[in-house]
């Protein structure tokens, strides 16, 4: 396959994907909303809180917003979307594992370090830029991850920025393993760290939430932590659990969610793979209902959720289709963006090309920050 | 050192079928570029382990870079000749080791932003192979079967979506006697047709009676093997230093001896199920996952005449560390998400079995074991149809002839 033709059927995706929202959730085509430059301008106001989710380890199409992948997403079709600006053309041109993955996203440059090892971005994330240049506490950045090897996430090693001035990253295995040290093995499966390299967890390095702070930052015990936890089916619940307790007595105005359950997907079993997505459904419109009602967050949130990347395509023979993200095939790099939240047009798809860097810059924009290193370019259409 | 500078000596490590290849070979092999060259060796190493279908096709890829001139050599390689290289993959040693520079080159590829170049080059490669070399079609036409659902009393969710555009839906087949007819058919393709490696019969669970003259291979029979295999990864994982990638390796360098398999009549099956087990992902813990990669790996390297699949019910999910653990408690299994996983697993065999050579002739089955549901494919059945005449599998496999 040539790159024009890997465009090409980018593209084919974006309008299958356009086609379908616009008859199941009855939105309209963004091209075909015409607004003169000073209404845009009168209606961008800077917004006060953003949360971002990362509707992860990777979903395909087929499984989420395609036709027949409809089934599994009911939340976000019947709820979210309809409310929100859709863009079906994301496309990510980087290396396709999970944190390289997401620290791209949270430095907008594609970044290039070790997808299994414990190591900063080399570029100033969003979080940094969002501090510094806004003067910010810590209190007010906060990464919520799923395993030890994201703990490094919140900062990079940018001699600019860097150490201090990064996100808070609450691992909350991590905590959980903290927490069972006593003996109780209740909560063994929450513990997996990640599913690309399941039998191995990282060290920490350093930096990361401890049990303690539990009590005096997110006001929860231990024991509640524990008791609650033991309701819980997934790590991603877990997270969205942390989530809560965060908004409830921080409100940060910068939080990042990575959810990870979906990338069960490389042990190779379909059911899994498809409860993974569910819950991602599920969870995506909690967090919803969640920002609209604490009055910290209501009605001054913006909510984006887009997946890191996608999966590799049945059709290729060098993968083994959903299980991984190993191929680099066109459908593995092109993704969807949803923007849901004050200001952001309601019930609108796009089907321009959105790269994955540009989530940075248009954080930047939304917050009031100058992403001086990211490469990609602000999306003015949720501006 | 570049392939320029290969000598037969520094093959020594190689097996001996491998070995003789290489010297045979030589000359073709230092006029490769390094970004092309460890792939080919990766495969060469393990001649002597391969099925004749592999053997084959790797003579006749050598034989015709042997025969290529410099010109054609350049015009058929120069998207791998502007790849460049790290200094580190360069001095790496990749005769002896060609499988973990591949691995390394990956990393590589997708760090450089190379990857999509890779791929150019790397499918311009294959276009020109094949044109080169077609692809001969089988002696008779392929037939694979996947079974599903065994265990499963009743499912109200639709079964077979992906593959019914591609065939004919039947409803109404008796399940009596599904299981022997469908071994019995494939035994005597076996005898009419008895070619090494050619007629496979894979189950997740444990086999059924068959006819021995087929290659066959169970979850239930590895057993001891997939517990000795977590054993050493758990020790392996608590050393000091150990990575993900470090891991692979060790994993990828295990021989049959290593898992505890005594020494058997047929060393190539053996080491394929070994690299089952070491390569594939999820195949240690999920019989679906073992069925469907073991199919998928079945058809790309024996390219067989004949494959019949029979998944079984997978443990229902537990956590990794609780599956790694030794004195494990036995699990309940999983039978509805089996069934889902083996309706996915069932797609990709069709997918998987479409190509290989003859695939416009290709015939599948698929059936919901102990049920009335089975699809087929094949010239014979008319695509995106249903049909409500009660029958049986035997008959089925009849009208698809």
């Amino acid at each position: 396959m040539t790159l024009s033709s890997d465009r090409e059927l980018s593209c084919r995706l974006a309008t299958s994907r356009r086609e379908f929202l616009r008859e199941a959730a009855g939105v309209a085509l963004g091209s075909a909303l015409m607004r003169s430059r000073l209404a845009h301008a009168a209606g961008n106001k800077r917004k006060n809180k953003v949360i971002v989710v990362t509707f992860g380890g990777g979903a395909r199409d087929q499984e989420t917003f395609a036709p027949e992948g409809q089934e599994n997403v009911p939340n976000m079709m019947r709820e979210l979307i309809p409310r929100a600006t859709f863009f079906t053309q994301v496309v990510n041109h980087g290396i396709l594992g999970h944190y390289v993955a997401t620290a791209s996203l949270a430095t907008g440059v594609y970044e290039t370090i070790n997808n299994f090892a414990s190591l900063p971005p080399e570029n100033p994330t969003a979080f940094e830029y969002y501090r510094k240049d806004l003067r910010r506490p810590s209190s007010d950045a906060w990464v919520v991850a799923p395993s030890n090897g994201f703990n490094r996430i919140g900062e990079s090693n940018n001699r600019s920025y860097g150490p201090g001035l990064g996100a808070r990253v609450i691992l909350p295995k991590y905590l959980l393993r903290a927490a069972m040290s006593a003996g109780s093995t209740d909560y063994e499966h929450l513990l997996r760290d990640n599913y690309e390299t399941p039998y191995y967890t990282p060290e920490l390095a350093g930096g990361e939430f401890e049990l303690e702070q539990l009590e005096t930052i997110l006001k929860l015990s231990v024991e509640d932590f524990r008791a609650h936890a033991r309701t819980l089916s997934s790590p991603d619940e877990l997270s969205l659990y942390i989530v809560r307790q965060l908004m409830a007595q921080m409100a940060p105005s910068l939080l990042w969610i990575t959810m990870h359950d979906i990338d069960v997907a490389h042990a190779g079993a379909f059911s899994l793979y498809i409860e993974g997505i569910r819950r991602t459904d599920r969870l995506c419109a909690e967090l919803w209902k969640c920002i609209e009602s604490y009055p910290e967050y209501k009605g001054k949130t913006t909510l984006l959720v887009l997946p890191d990347f996608g999966r590799d395509a049945d059709g290729d023979s060098g993968g083994n289709g959903f299980q991984h993200h190993r191929t680099g095939d066109t459908l593995s790099r092109t993704t969807w963006l949803m923007a849901i939240g004050p200001g952001i047009r309601e019930g609108v798809v796009y089907d321009t090309a959105v790269d994955s860097i540009d989530l940075v810059p248009t954080l930047g924009a939304m917050l009031g920050f100058s992403p001086s290193l990211a490469r990609g370019k602000p999306i003015a259409e949720i501006l | 050192m570049g392939p320029r500078d290969l000598k037969i000596e520094q093959f020594r490590s190689y097996p001996p079928l491998a070995r003789k290849v290489a010297e045979q070979n030589l000359d073709a092999l230092r006029g490769l570029p390094l970004s092309f060259l460890p792939s080919l060796l990766r495969e060469l190493i393990e001649y002597d382990f391969k099925f004749p279908a592999e053997r084959k096709a790797l003579d006749d890829e050598l034989r015709n870079l042997s025969t290529l001139s410099r010109e054609q050599s350049r015009e058929w390689l120069e998207g791998f000749s502007a790849i460049t290289l790290s200094p580190r993959l360069e001095q790496f040693d990749w005769i002896n080791s060609p499988a973990q520079f591949v691995e390394q080159l990956s990393a590589h590829l997708w760090t450089t932003h190379q990857l999509d170049a890779f791929r150019m080059a790397a499918n311009s490669y294959a276009d020109r192979l094949r044109a080169a070399l077609p692809p001969a079609a089988p002696p008779v036409p392929r037939l694979g079967i996947s079974i599903v659902g065994q265990g499963v009393t009743s499912y109200e969710g639709p079964l077979f979506r992906k593959l019914r555009p591609h065939g004919a839906y039947f409803r109404r087949i008796s399940p009596e006697n599904g299981l022997r007819f469908l071994l019995d058919a494939v035994s005597a393709r076996s005898k009419a047709h008895p070619v090494p490696y050619a007629h496979w019969y894979i189950d997740g669970g444990e086999a059924a009676e068959h006819n021995p003259e087929l290659t066959s291979i169970s979850y239930a029979a590895l057993e001891p093997v997939r517990g000795a295999l977590l054993r050493r990864m758990r020790a392996e994982i608590a050393r000091p230093g150990m990575g993900p990638e470090m891991l692979r390796t060790l994993m990828a360098q295990l021989h049959p001896a290593d898992l505890g398999i005594a020494r058997s009549l047929d060393p190539l099956l053996d080491r394929f199920q070994i690299k089952l087990l070491t390569e594939g992902s999820g195949t240690q813990i999920f019989s679906t996952s073992f069925a469907q990669w073991a199919a998928r790996e079945a058809l790309r390297r024996a390219q067989p005449l004949t494959l019949m699949v029979r998944f079984a019910a997978r443990q229902r999910q537990k956590p990794m560390n609780e599956l790694l653990a030794e004195g494990r408690e036995i699990t309940e299994p999983d039978y509805t998400g089996s069934l889902v996983d083996a309706d996915m697993g069932a797609y990709y065999n069709w997918l998987n079995q479409q190509r290989l050579p003859g695939a416009e002739k290709s015939l599948f089955v698929a059936w919901f074991e102990g049920h009335n549901a089975a699809l087929a494919i094949g010239p014979a059945m008319p695509r995106g149809t249903e049909s409500d005449t009660p029958t049986d599998l035997r008959q089925l496999l009849s009208w698809m002839a």
